[in-house]
């Protein structure tokens, strides 16, 4: 298990390498560059040759590289162009918003999709079935942009239960220590500060899950229905068990795997497709900074995002990986 | 009585938009306590239906609809609601299945698939869930049962997995264990074991076996009265030793005749019914298996062939049935009566 767990850290290094060589290329070749966004169409070439040349942009490619390279071995991801703040800094300021966000949607795709699917499969062709299939098409259908408006003006400007934007209540003064603003509240102790948090996560929770929920409802409904028709619980059905002993033991528990591996995909896409549902509640996360660096060409920003989110992406795959070997014994790792 | 008597049990499936099919159309069979008993037939003849429909185990569906009787010292196993039904399956009746890999559960150790029995039925739990059940992998042949009771299905051989299923299976002591192809799945060396090991259990504990099996084989070996299917009907019932020696039905005659034996010549050809399973009148029109008959003749198709009855207590259904070494046919006739106090039951019994 441990050493499972080490090989598979180790291979995060040439992913890493092959992954941002690929992408340090890749974004160079963009039409532009950050001396266009800085100074507009009427520059002189010029003016532009010195931005380059004070950017080190004028060098060799593989040059520029290997210095990215170096600066990555001491966890610099260099200076952000646009905003002139070292990159590291601004994710931790940024990212941790994201990650709350994704949690949350996670937790509410997964606590609620895992018990819809397997309800649905039970009452298969009944009204709760035909719901739950007709809603999560809608889910998945409905763009998050939408529903997120369609969420705000019901919960928030209608009902008032929930504040419409934001991380947390400004007039709230709260001890920032990590930048996950729940984290924060808990470990302060500052309880009004977390649960406000919590609060604001709410609705852009619910807008992020739509889609993951609806995909968690049709791959747990399709596996419950198939592992139904196995022979081990026709065995366990001949075994006497009772019904609670039949479903929970022997129809759940397998049901799960496939619903374990597409969470670990959903998760990747969570993290960096939050932009929409960050932008209509005005959440500082990170999805509405990488927007921008997109239009700014802000090489170090872009490059350095597509990296944290290949290192997460293989941490959750991992997660996802040892799950799996816990629920499934012929995939135990070795 | 007879520990299981199955009486006119007939199982259909509708399904929109599909012919209705009559799975099981009218069986009847009864098992005596510590007897073995076989269903033989070709696939799709409904033994297995009948064996599902007798559990309880055939899926719920509001187009399944299953007639006549089975009752188990008594009670009729049809009749019963689903907690009643659930409280004498493992415990009663008990069933093994065909395929010992895709019928246990893979992701559960051994261990918990036997105590699970044990805890329901028996109430027991802890170490002396742990020591019973690693004393009945013993039991079954499976050596070093402690450390087995942790491993997993594919960490077993095919043959100690059908073990471990016999094991659950034998684990409250029922009094009839249902076997639907034991050892269809499993290699001829593991195959003789398996049924050793069958036989041996229902020997020691008195255990009424009913066997289900294509095999003709097992049948010699293992079964004390046999009954032959064909096309959800008993088409011949017979003690093992007259019906090997003299089969009356056509069908059974010809099952016998297509099975390869040692000691006939090299060059002599196979005797297979010509034909398959599916070039099958319905009943009512007749005897279903007269489009594969060597022997049809003008009445087969008049009407359900009547079950007749011989005084040495065998049974068949056949208007012409294949003479008893020896005998002219005509002579046959006196001893044979066909049975006239229950007429043909034309309609089947269904239950909503």
């Amino acid at each position: 298990m441990f050493r499972f767990i080490v090989r598979r850290l180790l291979q995060l290094i040439p992913t890493l390498f092959g992954l941002s060589l690929l992408l340090f290329i890749w974004v160079r070749r963009l039409p532009g560059g950050p001396e266009d966004a800085i100074l507009g169409e009427r520059a002189t070439p010029e003016m532009r040759a010195a931005i380059r040349r004070s950017m080190g942009l004028d060098e060799p490619i593989l040059v520029q590289y290997g210095r990215f390279v170096q600066r990555l071995l001491r966890l610099d991801l260099g200076t952000s162009s646009s905003t002139k703040r070292p990159v590291v800094e601004e994710f931790l300021e940024r990212f941790p918003g994201t990650v709350e966000l994704t949690i949350t949607a996670l937790v509410i795709a997964i606590g609620v999709g895992i018990p819809l699917g397997y309800l649905a499969a039970r009452r298969r062709g009944q009204l709760l079935d035909h719901l739950s299939v007709g809603g999560s098409l809608v889910g998945i259908c409905v763009p998050i942009f939408f529903l997120a408006y369609v969420l705000k003006a019901i919960f928030s400007e209608n009902l008032g239960w929930f504040p419409s934007s934001g991380r947390q209540d400004p007039t709230i003064e709260a001890t920032r220590i990590t930048n996950f603003f729940v984290l924060d509240g808990l470990m302060t102790r500052e309880w009004d500060a977390a649960m406000d948090a919590l609060w604001h996560l709410v609705l852009p929770g619910l807008a992020l899950a739509s889609i993951p929920l609806a995909i968690i409802v049709r791959i747990t409904r399709a596996s419950v229905l198939e592992v139904l028709n196995e022979d081990f619980v026709r065995t366990a059905e001949a075994k006497g068990l009772t019904e609670r002993t039949v479903r929970g033991r022997h129809v759940l528990r397998n049901s799960l795997l496939p619903v374990v591996t597409s969470i670990g995909l959903l998760t990747g896409g969570l993290l960096s497709g939050a932009v929409l549902t960050e932008t209509v509640f005005a959440f500082t996360g990170i999805g509405a900074f990488i927007y921008e660096a997109i239009g700014q060409r802000d090489y170090p920003v872009l490059l350095g995002f597509i990296m944290i989110i290949s290192v997460v992406y293989v941490l959750v795959n991992l997660l996802v990986d040892l799950s799996y070997s816990l629920i499934d014994p012929r995939v135990r790792v070795r | 009585m007879a520990l299981l008597e199955v009486d006119d049990l007939s199982v259909t499936f509708a399904r929109r938009g599909q012919r209705t099919v009559r799975a099981v159309d009218g069986v009847s069979f009864s098992v005596d306590a510590g007897e073995v008993v076989g269903l033989v037939g070709e696939s799709g003849c409904g033994k297995s239906v009948t064996s599902m429909a007798i559990m309880g185990l055939l899926p719920r569906h509001p187009g399944t609809r299953i007639g006549g009787k089975a009752a188990f010292d008594g009670t009729d196993l049809l009749g019963l609601d689903d907690r009643a039904r659930r409280d004498i399956r493992g415990r009663d009746v008990a069933m093994i299945f065909q395929d010992p890999l895709s019928s246990l559960n893979p992701v559960i150790p051994i261990g918990l698939q036997v105590t699970e029995v044990l805890a329901r039925h028996r109430g027991m739990k802890g170490d002396a869930a742990r020591k019973e059940a690693a004393g009945l992998l013993d039991r079954v042949g499976i050596p070093d049962p402690t450390r087995r009771l942790k491993e997993y299905p594919h960490q077993l051989s095919g043959g100690m997995r059908q073990r471990a299923l016999i094991a659950m299976a034998v684990a409250c002591r029922p009094r009839l264990l249902i076997a639907d192809e034991p050892t269809t799945a499993l290699d001829v060396t593991i195959q003789a074991q398996i049924l050793e090991l069958l036989k041996e259990l229902v020997h020691d504990s008195g255990t009424a076996l009913v066997m289900i099996t294509h095999d003709l084989g097992v049948v010699a070996g293992m079964c004390d009265s046999i009954n032959v299917l064909y096309a959800g009907r008993v088409v011949e019932t017979a003690r093992r030793r007259p019906l090997f020696r003299e089969p009356r039905h056509p069908y059974t005659s010809g099952l016998l005749g297509s099975v390869p034996r040692l000691d006939s010549g090299r060059g002599e050809p196979l005797n297979p019914i010509p034909g398959s399973v599916r070039d099958v009148l319905s009943w009512s029109e007749g005897c279903a298996f007269a489009p594969r008959c060597s022997r049809r003749v003008d009445a087969c198709l008049d009407e359900t062939p009547p079950v007749v009855r011989t005084h040495d207590g065998r049974s068949y259904r056949c208007v012409d049935p294949v003479p008893l070494p020896g005998a002219v046919p005509a002579q046959a006739g006196p001893a044979d009566q066909p049975e006239a106090s229950s007429p043909e039951p034309n309609e089947e019994k269904t239950r909503d």
